[in-house]
């Protein structure tokens, strides 16, 4: 019997005891399972962040929609926080479900990573809730901000009470997985993995410091969100992305981790010292606009390089997996991340274009691109190639394959199309408000560009039913088993 | 040096590990930017550049120089050495290496401690920014790849290499050709060139 017409019949054995864990046999621990509900929050806050990515879209050109009950810093707050929550749940859902697999061994407490679980969700919930139900500075006194003050900044508005239960979420996470990598196999996917993800949780620890000196607080606060997306972050993505190509392509762990290596040092090289790129107009000293623009002009580098490297063993498989969805999102990944985080990034990443660009539309260009590019792509692949195998099966049949294919086209073209759309916004932003002898104010020139803004609408639209594609085809049964 | 009969070429091969290739190709692009960025801003405030450079010692920077492609120079008789499995030469070679090196970084500190004393900071003007940032991200490397050399030489204490096996030692020498290669045009640009 081929390997593949094994498989198949295992896959086919097993599809009724496809959801208990303790029956699986697609699975190498059973522990890994606790990766599921992780996802599924993942999937579902995503979808959140949608909705309200659309709420706002609309109020760039019908300003009063949905006011005063959604007010569009409400929708922007809800619509970014959701999306670095959804992307923390999935990073913690690869955490437990990589780790184990490559510690050889079971999840040091399973149990724990399940209270951890609902302790987050309901933390989130409640927060955004908060968001939603009071205005911020009510938010602000209930929750008794002035004890330690750390609200007020974009993306770490979070109460300091949640910000609290973050670190002891992410506490436990990494003592369940530290622990786990400490007694098992250590292998450069794992231990760059556990990298990132401790370097995430101690980075965010600088949201607690919010000092009165307010180029000091663009310091701390650059510390968290540059020092995760262009720093940790990536060692994270890079470590996931290199442990789904050694399972789909079967390639020598050997060459995968050379390229791990040679991936990291770039992203250290260039994204430390990149910060520097945030510190041009934060009242920092004049060297900064080199300093930042030299060694940030260099952060495109490790994003090709990932680029490169699934492509390179994608086209060296030793084996045909039949998850094709899976190698198409991390093929898709490699790709986005370079065009969003790597060439956009660019784009304005140099101080005397960034003196022009600041804060217009190309940064939200950049913003779309890149965190749909880098990390959501990244957890998709994940989620992709693990949530067959936790409900027992190798991978999707055909048919739930095709339907998670195009929903990968739907969003990913959508995505492309909101980015250039937000790129002749912002083009034409700086052109008439910051270029020229008579330049117009704010707000009349959000007027003369909200043609582009409704164009935004219209491919977000899409992207919505990529996404709502997405969801249905973890439905989609098929009677035809997918084979390499 | 392959000579096999036509046809029967050799596959192209690295010398060293191809990781480290991949870093100074890196490394390299970051110089690479720095020396452009240099030369715009040495271009559009020429006299201030000029006065700056004036204030620099040239004595020093040129046994620096030769302090390092000397290094170079050991790095590469230590390669050869190994290859020719003449590893208590080899080891030598690299102690020399070393010793030029830490020569570079004691003549080098004392020209920062110099400036330092003299008040000169980041922020003095566009010239010593330059200065600094550049020489400064130098001898940083300098320092790294004594460590990488000195991690070499160390395994080779412990006989680590022979003909056979010495790619650590062409990894460590690649990348002090590169931390020599650096300076060689640094020297040029800013205390060679007026």
């Amino acid at each position: 019997m081929t390997s593949s017409a094994m498989a198949t019949a295992r896959s086919a054995s097993v599809s009724a005891a496809a959801n208990d864990p303790l029956t699986n046999v697609q699975l190498k621990y059973r522990s890994q399972a606790v990766a599921k509900p992780y996802f599924v929050a993942a999937i579902g806050l995503f979808v959140g962040q949608i909705v309200f990515g659309l709420i706002m879209g609309l109020q760039y050109v019908i300003g009063d929609f949905l006011f005063p009950a959604i007010p569009f810093n409400v929708a922007r707050m809800v619509h970014t926080n959701l999306l670095i929550v959804w992307l923390l749940f999935g990073f913690m859902g690869a955490g437990y479900f990589l780790i184990p697999e490559e510690s050889e061994r079971e999840l040091h407490s399973p149990k724990l990573a399940l209270i951890t679980f609902w302790v987050f969700l309901v933390a989130g919930a409640l927060t955004i809730v908060g968001y939603l139900a009071v205005p911020y500075a009510t938010l602000a006194k209930i929750t008794g901000n002035d004890l330690l003050p750390t609200m007020g900044r974009e993306f770490l508005e979070q109460p300091t009470i949640t910000k609290i239960g973050i670190v002891l979420v992410a506490l436990s996470f990494l003592f369940n997985l530290s622990m786990t990598v400490l007694k098992g196999r250590k292998t450069s996917i794992s231990m760059v993995m556990m990298l990132g993800l401790w370097g995430l949780a101690i980075f965010f620890l600088f949201s607690f410091y919010n000092p009165d000196n307010l180029v000091l607080d663009k310091y701390f606060w650059w510390w968290v969100v540059h020092l995760w997306v262009e720093g940790v972050w990536e060692l994270i993505m890079g470590a996931m992305l290199a442990f789904v190509l050694v399972k789909v392509t079967g390639i020598d762990r050997e060459i995968i981790e050379k390229w791990l290596y040679v991936i990291i040092a770039m992203t250290l090289i260039s994204g430390i010292i990149g910060t520097g790129h945030h510190y041009f107009w934060i009242g920092a000293p004049a060297y900064w606009q080199v300093w930042g623009s030299v060694f940030s002009a260099l952060e495109p580098i490790p994003f090709f390089m990932m680029t490169l490297f699934a492509f390179n063993v994608v086209n060296k498989r030793r084996r045909e997996h039949p998850n094709k969805a899976a190698v198409l999102w991390a093929l898709g990944t490699g790709v986005m991340a370079f065009l969003g985080a790597g060439v956009w990034g660019f784009l304005h990443t140099l101080a005397p274009v960034n003196y022009l660009t600041h804060g217009t539309q190309i940064t939200a260009s950049h913003g779309h691109m890149a965190f749909y590019g880098a990390y959501a792509m990244v957890v998709m692949t994940m989620i992709s190639y693990a949530m067959p195998l936790m409900r027992g099966r190798e991978a999707n049949s055909n048919a739930a394959q095709v339907v998670e294919m195009w929903s990968f086209w739907l969003m990913t073209v959508a995505m492309v199309f909101i980015t250039l759309f937000l790129t002749a916004a912002g083009i034409l932003q700086v052109w008439m408000q910051r270029m020229g002898d008579t330049p117009l104010s704010f707000m009349a020139t959000q007027d003369k560009i909200a043609f582009f803004y409704w164009l935004r609408e219209l491919s977000g639209v899409v992207f919505f039913i990529g996404l709502l594609l997405y969801i249905v085809s973890f439905f989609v049964r098929g009677n035809e088993r997918a084979s390499a | 040096m392959n000579t096999a009969a036509p046809g029967l070429v050799a596959p192209p091969r690295v010398p060293g590990d191809l990781a480290m290739w991949f870093f100074i190709l890196a490394e390299l692009a970051v110089f690479g930017i720095f020396f452009a960025v240099y030369g715009v801003a040495r271009q559009r405030d020429a006299a201030l550049f000029a006065a700056g450079q004036a204030q620099l010692l040239l004595w020093p920077a040129l046994i620096n120089t030769l302090l390092l492609i000397a290094g170079s120079a050991t790095v590469a008789a230590a390669v050869r050495a190994f290859a020719a499995n003449l590893v208590a030469a080899g080891r030598r070679y690299l102690l020399a290496t070393l010793l030029l090196g830490g020569g570079f970084v004691l003549l080098k500190g004392w020209e920062f401690a110099g400036k330092f004393a003299a008040g000169i900071t980041l922020s003095s003007s566009d010239f010593w920014m330059f200065y600094l940032s550049l020489t400064f991200f130098h001898f940083l490397h300098v320092i790294l790849g004594l460590v990488i050399v000195a991690a070499v030489y160390l395994n080779a204490r412990r006989g680590a290499y022979d003909a056979a096996n010495h790619d650590g030692v062409e990894t460590a020498a690649a990348y002090w050709h590169m931390v020599d290669l650096v300076w060689v045009v640094l020297f040029a640009l800013v205390y060679v060139a007026h």
